[in-house]
């Protein structure tokens, strides 16, 4: 447990050696946008929002997987960074089909507050208008893959937290997808305990709670805090 | 507007010092349109310092030359639409995507989605499978625009200079951003005013 000093934003900071610099920067109340990390569950590195510029380093470097070491000179914002940050979003925003104005998580969604905290008026590429379906198979949740960013949330939520194991990622690209147990139906995949954390970890209106209608979708994390806290504290205690 | 009414004293269109606006309507519901007459009494000072020069709330055929912004409402869906766009670009100082369907495409822009000849299968589905009587395809050449294969946001089709997203955007909205262009400045949208949906 070795302490390591380093910089953040001109800020000096001390962190241990174990954390990343997203872990070293919210403790110093310096704020990283970040889309696939979601507190208490392992990260992956999977959207590049949270990529900062480190002194000496040519390759900008994910927050979220990236480890403290001592001397590290981190900049968490700069004009390199708020172009990749905003091309980064409008790629996701093309890439699948997001019409906000009929979306259960329209005023509630992640995707849309990073967008705006980055100024997105307006994507700037071709949107590919690909063809997704929708998943209303079991009798609790939804799945709409139009709107899925491949954040991976749902998958590690359910492994890690659950344990039930019933979400996957399929395919590569712009194949990719989010899968239930063997690429069946959601409805008959037998592994799913029906506990709901997939849709409480979602950023976007891709999981939804059946029955909830355009900006509906107000999500409810404290549940998943509370099991966390749990699992990492051992205190059974909601605040 | 195009033809002077010599009884009328204010505004006095035509003045030189006005802003020449237009408002247009594409591919998209009215709404934004309707959010734009929700401004209420602040139309009296917007109709003060412009001159409404064309508009689907005006009554102008033809898209005039030299005017200094137009709001652009709805997607680029038809072959009309396409035409009258390039007209407005190339007479227009400043182009603003008014609302979602013109920044997104947006709902308009759903029948993408189905790939090649999705212009005929919704077309189909509409006027055959869903006709209570009658069923047939519009087709009436130099009346019915023929639908475009693809529906695109106005900015993939001319250069467009500012964008004001929403669906629709709220009167408040509009006129915070009208207020910043009436007063000469480039219009910045920030805080709960930079909102899609
Ligand atoms: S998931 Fe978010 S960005 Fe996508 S359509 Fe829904 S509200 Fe819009
Ligand atoms: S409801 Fe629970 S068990 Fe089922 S897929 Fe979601 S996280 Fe996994
Ligand atoms: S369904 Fe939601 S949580 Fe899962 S990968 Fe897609 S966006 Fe992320
Ligand atoms: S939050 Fe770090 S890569 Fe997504």
């Amino acid at each position: 447990m070795a302490a390591k000093t380093l910089t953040i934003d001109g800020k000096q900071v001390s962190a241990d050696e174990s954390v990343t610099i997203l872990d070293a920067a919210t403790d110093a109340g310096i704020k990283i946008p970040t889309l696939c990390h979601l507190d208490g569950v392992y990260d992956v590195g999977a959207c590049r929002l949270c990529l900062v510029e480190v002194a000496g380093i040519s390759k900008l470097l994910p927050a979220c997987t990236t480890k403290v070491s001592e001397g590290m000179d981190i900049k968490t914002d700069s004009e390199r960074l708020r172009k990749y940050r905003r091309m980064t979003l409008e790629l996701l925003f093309a890439e699948r089909n997001h019409v906000c104005a009929v979306c259960v998580d329209n005023g509630h969604c992640e995707l849309q507050a990073l967008a705006y905290s980055q100024g997105m008026d307006h994507v700037r590429y071709d949107y590919c208008f690909p063809k997704w379906e929708v998943d209303n198979t079991h009798t609790l949740f939804g799945m709409d893959h139009n709107r899925c960013i491949l954040c991976t949330r749902c998958v590690r939520v359910c492994w890690h937290i659950e344990g039930a194991g019933t979400k996957n990622v399929s395919g590569r690209g712009g194949k990719a997808r989010i899968i239930t147990d063997l690429n069946q139906p959601w409805g008959t995949a037998d592994t799913c305990t029906k506990c709901g954390k997939c849709v409480m970890a979602c950023p976007t209106g891709a999981l939804f709670n059946k029955g909830s209608t355009v900006g509906e979708m107000e999500r409810d994390r404290t549940k998943l805090e509370f099991i966390v806290t749990a699992r990492e504290k051992k205190q059974w205690i909601a605040d | 507007m195009e033809t002077k009414d010599e009884t009328q004293t204010q505004p006095a269109p035509g003045q030189p010092g006005l802003l020449r606006l237009a408002t247009a309507w594409f591919g998209g519901c009215a709404g934004c349109h309707m959010s734009f007459l929700d401004m209420d009494e602040f139309l009296m000072d917007v109709a003060g310092k412009v001159d409404l020069v064309y508009s689907p709330i005006i009554d102008v055929k033809e898209y005039p030359e030299d005017v200094d912004v137009c709001l652009i409402e709805g997607a680029i869906c038809n072959e009309d639409n396409l035409e009258l766009i390039h007209k407005i670009r190339a007479r227009t100082k400043v182009l603003v995507s008014f609302g979602d369907c013109a920044v997104t495409a947006n709902v308009p822009a759903i029948r993408n989605q189905l790939g090649l000849g999705n212009a005929e299968s919704v077309l189909q589905r509409a006027y055959i499978e869903g006709a209570q009587s009658n069923p047939c395809l519009p087709r009436e050449p130099g009346i019915v625009p023929a639908l475009l294969p693809r529906v695109m946001p106005v900015h993939e089709v001319v250069h467009v200079n500012y964008f004001l997203p929403g669906c629709p955007p709220p009167a408040d909205r509009i006129k915070s951003f009208l207020v910043q262009v009436l007063e000469g400045k480039e219009p910045q949208l920030v805080g709960k005013d930079l909102k899609f949906g």
